[in-house]
C-alpha cells in the first residue's frame, strides 16, 4: 500500500491492514462454514479424509470468522476510533505492527494446525499451548497499545465506544489466560489446569463471556461510533449509554452456567446462569434501544443509505438475539432446545445479523476514509450486499428454528411403555431439508461478501488513482 | 459463610452499585459534560484525513451537519 495514504497525525497503516484482512478473513471464515454446511447435506464431501472431516473444519470456521474476521475488524475499528475520540496518535507504532502480524501468524497457525487435529477440545478454544502463548503476548500489546492510547488522549472525555472497546480487550485477556491455563505435555498436546465439572464451568465462563465481551461490548464500541457518525447525529441517551455499559459487564459474567444446564453443575449454579442471563436482557435492550433510537428524526436516511442500513438491522438483529438468548437459557425452553440447531441458528441470528452486519456497516463508512475517498466506489453494490446479507440470515436461522424444534420435540417424544418414539437418525434424516435451507443461506452471504471485496478493490484502486493527480502545494 | 449468604450479600453490592451509577449518570449536574462527551466523534472534523493536508483543508469543509439532537 502507498505511503500517500498518510494522516499526518494518526497512525492508519495498521488500520488498513486490518480492515483489509476483516473482509478477506470473512470471505475465508463463511465459506469454510459454506463447506460444512454442505457436508451436512452431503456427508461424502469430506472426501473420506481427516483433514478435510467436519470435526476439524467446524472449529477452524468458528476461529476464522469468531477471531480472523471478527478480531480483525474489532483491531481496525478499535484503533480507528480511539484515535479519532482522543485525538491523538496511536501509541507505539512498532507495538501495534507487532499487534497486526502477531495476530495474523495465530490465524495462520490455526489454518495449518486445526485441521491437522491438534486442538485442546475447547470449545473456541480450541487451539494449543503454543499459539495460546502467542495469543496472550499479542492481546496483552493490545491492551497496551489501545490504554496508552487513551491515556495521552487530548480529549478531556473518554468516548463511550472506548469504554466498550477497553472493558471488551481488558476481560477477553483475563478470560484467555484463565481458561487456556494448561499443562504442556508435548510441543502440540497439553492438558487442561482443571477438571471435571470445574473445567466445563471454566469452560462456559470463559465461552459465553467471549460471546459477551468479543462479540457484544467490543461490538457495541463499533455500534456507538459508526452509527452517530454514518447517521451523522450524536447518540440517543449518553446517560443510558453509561448504565447499559456498567450493567451490561456486571451481568454478563455470570450468565456462563446457561450453556451447562442438566449436567453434573451444581442445580443452585444452573438457576444462578438462568436468573442472571434473563435479567441480561435489560442492558443488552438499552444498548439496542440506544442505537435505534440515535436514528429517530433521521429515519429517512435509510432510504438512501445502505451502509446506515447495515448499522440498523445489525441492532435489529442483536435486540432480536438477546430476546432470544434469554429465553432460551430459561431450564425448561433450554430442556427442548439444547444440543438441536436453534443453538447454531440463535448464535448465527448473533453472529451474522449482529456481529457481521454492524462490521460490515462500519467497514463501508471506514474503508474509504482510510484511502483518501468520502464515498465507496459504488452505494448500489453495497445495497446488493445489504440485501443478499439480509436474506442469507434470515434463511439461515428460520431454518434452524425449524430444525432445532423438530429435533427437540423428536428426541423427547415417548411411547406409552416409557421407550424413545423416534431413532437418533429419523430425527437427522427429518433435519435433511433445513440443512439445505441453511446452506442457501450461507451462500448468500459468501456472494455478498465477494461483491463486498469487488467494491473494497475498486474504492482502494481508485483512490489510489485519484491521489495522483493532486498538486503538491505545500 | 455458605454459597447462599455470599450470592446474597454479592447482590445487595451489586444492586447499590447499580442503583449509585444510574443516580450519578443521570443527575443534572453531569448533562453538560455528556453533552460535550456525545459529540467526540464529531469533534474530530477533518473527513477526508488521509489526503494532503493542503487539499483537504480547502475541499472539505463539514459545517454543515444537518439538524444534531443537542
Amino acid at each position: 500500500m502507498s505511503t500517500a495514504f498518510e494522516h499526518p497525525t494518526y497512525n492508519y497503516k495498521v488500520v488498513r491492514q486490518f480492515a483489509i484482512m476483516t473482509v478477506v478473513w470473512g470471505i475465508v471464515g463463511m465459506t469454510l462454514g459454506v463447506i460444512i454446511a454442505a457436508q451436512l447435506v452431503w456427508p461424502e464431501l469430506n472426501m473420506g479424509l481427516p483433514w478435510t472431516s467436519f470435526g476439524r473444519l467446524r472449529p477452524l470456521h468458528t476461529n476464522a470468522v469468531i477471531f480472523a474476521f471478527g478480531g480483525s475488524a474489532l483491531f481496525a475499528t478499535s484503533y480507528y476510533v480511539v484515535q479519532r475520540t482522543c485525538q491523538v496518535r496511536l501509541f507505539a507504532d512498532k507495538l501495534a505492527a507487532f499487534t497486526f502480524w502477531g495476530w495474523q501468524a495465530v490465524i495462520l497457525a490455526a489454518v495449518v494446525s486445526l485441521p491437522l487435529g491438534y486442538t485442546s477440545t475447547k470449545e473456541y478454544a480450541e487451539l494449543e499451548w503454543p499459539i495460546d502463548i502467542l495469543i496472550a503476548l499479542v492481546w496483552i500489546s493490545y491492551a497496551i497499545v489501545f490504554l496508552m492510547t487513551i491515556k495521552q488522549r487530548r480529549t478531556s472525555h473518554i468516548y463511550v465506544a472506548n469504554w466498550f472497546f477497553a472493558a471488551f480487550i481488558l476481560t477477553v485477556a483475563v478470560l484467555h489466560i484463565v481458561n487456556s491455563a494448561a499443562i504442556p505435555v508435548s510441543a502440540m498436546y497439553s492438558v487442561s489446569l482443571y477438571s471435571g465439572a470445574i473445567d466445563a464451568m471454566t469452560q462456559w465462563w470463559y465461552g459465553h463471556n467471549a460471546v459477551g465481551f468479543l462479540l457484544t461490548a467490543g461490538f457495541l464500541g463499533m455500534m456507538y461510533y459508526f452509527v452517530p457518525k454514518q447517521a451523522e447525529r450524536p447518540v440517543y441517551s449518553y446517560r443510558l449509554s453509561i448504565v447499559h455499559f456498567w450493567a451490561l459487564i456486571m451481568v454478563y459474567m455470570w450468565a456462563g452456567p446457561h450453556h451447562l444446564h442438566y449436567t453434573a453443575l451444581p442445580n443452585w449454579t444452573q438457576s444462578l446462569g438462568m436468573v442472571l442471563s434473563i435479567i441480561l436482557l435489560a442492558p443488552s435492550w438499552g444498548g439496542m434501544i440506544n442505537g435505534m433510537m440515535t436514528l429517530s428524526g433521521a429515519w429517512h436516511k435509510l432510504r438512501t443509505d445502505p451502509t446506515l442500513r447495515f448499522l440498523v438491522v445489525a441492532l435489529s438483529f442483536y435486540g432480536m438475539s438477546t430476546f432470544e438468548g434469554p429465553m432460551m437459557a430459561v431450564k425448561t425452553v433450554n430442556a427442548l432446545s439444547h444440543y438441536t440447531d436453534w443453538t447454531i441458528g440463535h448464535v448465527h441470528a448473533g453472529a451474522l445479523g449482529w456481529v457481521a452486519m454492524i462490521t460490515i456497516g462500519s467497514m463501508y463508512h471506514l474503508i474509504p476514509r482510510l484511502f483518501g475517498r468520502t464515498e465507496m466506489y459504488s452505494v448500489n453494490l453495497i445495497a446488493v450486499h445489504f440485501w443478499l446479507a439480509t436474506i442469507g440470515t434470515v434463511l439461515y436461522i428460520a431454518s434452524m428454528w425449524v430444525n432445532g424444534i423438530l429435533q427437540g420435540l423428536m428426541w423427547r417424544a415417548v411411547n406409552p411403555d416409557g421407550t424413545l418414539m423416534y431413532t437418533f437418525i429419523e430425527a437427522v434424516e427429518a433435519s435433511g431439508p433445513g440443512y439445505i435451507v441453511r446452506l442457501i443461506g450461507g451462500l448468500c452471504w459468501v456472494t455478498g461478501m465477494l461483491v463486498m471485496a469487488f467494491n473494497v478493490f475498486m474504492t482502494v484502486r481508485r483512490g489510489e488513482g485519484a491521489r495522483q493527480p493532486l498538486p503538491q502545494t505545500a | 459463610m455458605d454459597n447462599g449468604t455470599v450470592n446474597g450479600i454479592i447482590i445487595i453490592l451489586l444492586i447499590i452499585a447499580f442503583t449509585g451509577i444510574t443516580l450519578w449518570a443521570y443527575s443534572r449536574r453531569r448533562k453538560r459534560d455528556f453533552d460535550e462527551a456525545a459529540n467526540l466523534p464529531f469533534a474530530d472534523e477533518d473527513e477526508q484525513p488521509n489526503r494532503d493536508t493542503s487539499a483537504s483543508r480547502e475541499a472539505e469543509s463539514r459545517d454543515d451537519k444537518g439538524e444534531r439532537n443537542t
